[in-house]
């Protein structure tokens, strides 16, 4: 055997998992779900083909009401996240001497190696009537009475940026770290005002960063489950809790599947456009990750 | 403090923006240390006042405080989701591995596509993850029953479905990890052992693989703990026997709150607390595999 053809032998050979992970595990099951969408019941083991279940999603206000909401939660979140990061990443990338920007920067990551259960469970004994916050309240004199803090929206909101928020400091502290400060040295030089220098020389230059952070969080935040179904509670109505409900409790797989298809085709569309808004694309994006 | 011409150059600026570092901080840390410390809280509930320390809701044994070590379901979690997570980062590794090598050492057509298609499981939504690999195994499970009568188990949801929906997107994961590595790897020393006389497989076994050990163990750990956390798409997949954290959650939802939650998560907590360090640890000695 020559040489040529071991070394086709052995790209085949490590073709073949990599092609039956990804046409087994991913794209057959997605089109799986679009395919499960696409049929309609008309008896016990009996489909049609047909749109059927996406009218119907768009005949029952309160399942697009539950997407747009979740939608624009993420999107709240997204923004919170970075406007919430950026100065602690600018910190770590910028002005954190040496030795403790390691240290900041771990310190950042220990929340990520917690499960999202666990974060959930110690906002549920911070924030619950109950809770710790409510009960140092009292002690304190602030408020005369238990105050319930869970089960509404800013709680929600404040748990997922708790979430989310590192994975928006990741890519923005390796975006700013290749900043060189005589950038920002040579902005001020020629009269720029703080401000200035940050919105023309800063920002510009953390962009692929921003961008990277914002995907990743808005997807994290659309998908998420957990966080809004406990500190959400009943009136959560966050999306993919429809998707369970239609798959597990209802077993209505036609409409979950469709729930399904309609989340990943939005949330692609919202990245999409963030992409187009801010001029980068996804090569880039995915590289600096 | 040394003159730094990004760091805000007022004083009174600089205390207020180390005053919203340490407010972050303290925001990050807070449910943390509130979930493991009521695990030491000598009270029927996660909640103050505090009624002095025990260890109780870890080793106690009689009602009404059973500890985490003598819970039998939260123990059965336990251990599912070890048995769990070993086989899906093994599985998860190698092929991480395989697409490392692919990647890295061939051209073929569609090659950038195909890059992206690898990254693509990592932003798909895991709940999505979860009911696709479902409607799939479950579709393919109907046609085997109903065309040869078989029932194939291994497609419905349990165990198998869980690992295979979580090696669906831990391999993106290790993939990455391994290929970062295998990238910064001089291929002259491979070419040197070849000049040498050693065989393909040798060179493989005793440069390009000692190597890659830290990137390898660093991916193992890393999958481990993805696995072991993982909620949305093991929800979706799980069947009878149930990994920790949906245990956990049932827990949550049905009985509420009690400590011995707070000591699941403290034992988590430093668990992946020190595997995470582990991890750390093996990537930072760049050294390390290529002189042993």
């Amino acid at each position: 055997m020559s040489s040529a053809d071991a070394r086709r032998l052995s790209l085949i050979l490590l073709f073949a998992p990599f092609f039956l992970w990804i046409a087994v595990l991913i794209v057959l099951p997605q089109l799986g779900i679009v395919g499960v969408s696409l049929r309609e019941k008309i008896g016990p083991g009996e489909y049609v083909f047909g749109l059927a279940n996406y009218s119907d999603f768009l005949g029952q206000p309160i399942y697009w009401n539950t997407l747009l909401r979740t939608a624009v939660m993420s999107i709240l979140v997204t923004a919170l996240a970075l406007l919430v990061g950026f100065p602690v990443a600018y910190y770590i990338a910028k002005i954190a001497h040496r030795r403790s920007r390691t240290a900041l920067f771990l310190l950042c990551l220990v929340p990520l190696w917690v499960s999202d259960l666990v974060r959930a469970f110690g906002w549920i004994i911070l924030l619950r009537e109950t809770g710790v916050v409510s009960t140092v309240l009292q002690a304190t004199g602030l408020v005369s009475g238990p105050v319930e803090l869970l089960y509404n929206d800013a709680t929600v909101v404040v748990g997922l940026v708790y979430t989310v928020v590192l994975f928006m400091i990741v890519p923005l502290v390796s975006t700013l770290d290749g900043m060189d400060d005589s950038l920002i040295e040579a902005g001020l030089n020629l009269g720029g005002s703080r401000l200035t220098v940050f919105r023309r020389i800063v920002v510009p230059y953390a962009m692929p960063g921003i961008v990277a952070g914002c995907i990743i969080v808005f997807m994290m935040t659309a998908g998420s489950y957990l966080t809004p179904v406990l500190l959400g509670g009943k009136n959560s109505m966050w999306f993919t809790e429809q998707i369970y409900n239609q798959f597990i409790t209802r077993y209505n797989w036609e409409a979950g599947a469709t729930f399904g298809v309609l989340l990943l085709a939005f949330t692609s569309i919202v990245v999409w456009v963030g992409l187009r808004l801010t001029g980068q694309n996804l090569a880039s994006t995915v590289a600096t990750r | 403090m040394t003159m730094n011409v990004a760091a805000p150059q007022s004083p009174l600026l600089r205390w207020i923006y180390r005053g919203y570092l340490l407010a972050f901080f303290v925001y990050l840390a807070a449910p943390l240390l509130v979930a493991g410390l009521f695990a030491f809280n000598d009270s029927q509930f996660p909640s103050l006042p505090w009624q002095g320390w025990t260890l109780d809701w870890f080793f106690g044994e009689a009602d009404p405080k059973v500890g985490l070590f003598h819970d039998r379901r939260l123990i059965e979690g336990l251990a599912t989701s070890f048995k769990v997570g070993l086989v899906v980062s093994a599985l998860s590794v190698l092929a991480g591995m395989g697409n490392a090598f692919l990647f890295e050492r061939y051209d073929f057509p569609g090659k950038r596509y195909l890059y992206v298609l690898m990254v693509v499981p990592l932003v798909i939504p895991g709940v999505i993850v979860g009911i696709s690999i479902l409607v799939f195994a479950s579709t393919i499970a109907n046609g085997v029953e109903d065309a040869l009568g078989w029932d194939w188990s291994l497609l419905r949801p349990g165990l198998p479905l869980v690992v295979l929906g979580q090696f669906s997107f831990l391999t993106t994961i290790t993939s990455l990890v391994i290929a970062a590595r295998l990238r910064k790897f001089d291929i002259a020393l491979e070419e040197a052992a070849l000049n040498l006389g050693a065989g393909r497989g040798r060179v493989l076994a005793t440069i390009t693989i000692p190597y890659l050990m830290p990137a390898l163990v660093s991916a193992f750990i890393v999958a481990f703990l993805v696995s072991f956390e993982n909620f949305n798409t093991t929800l979706m997949l799980v069947g009878s026997e149930a990994p920790l954290t949906i245990t956990m959650y049932d827990r949550v939802a049905k009985v509420g709150s009690t400590p011995v939650l707070n000591a699941v998560s403290f034992v988590l907590m430093v668990g992946s607390g020190v595997l995470a360090l582990l991890s750390v640890i093996v990537q930072r000695d760049p050294k390390r595999g290529t002189d042993d």
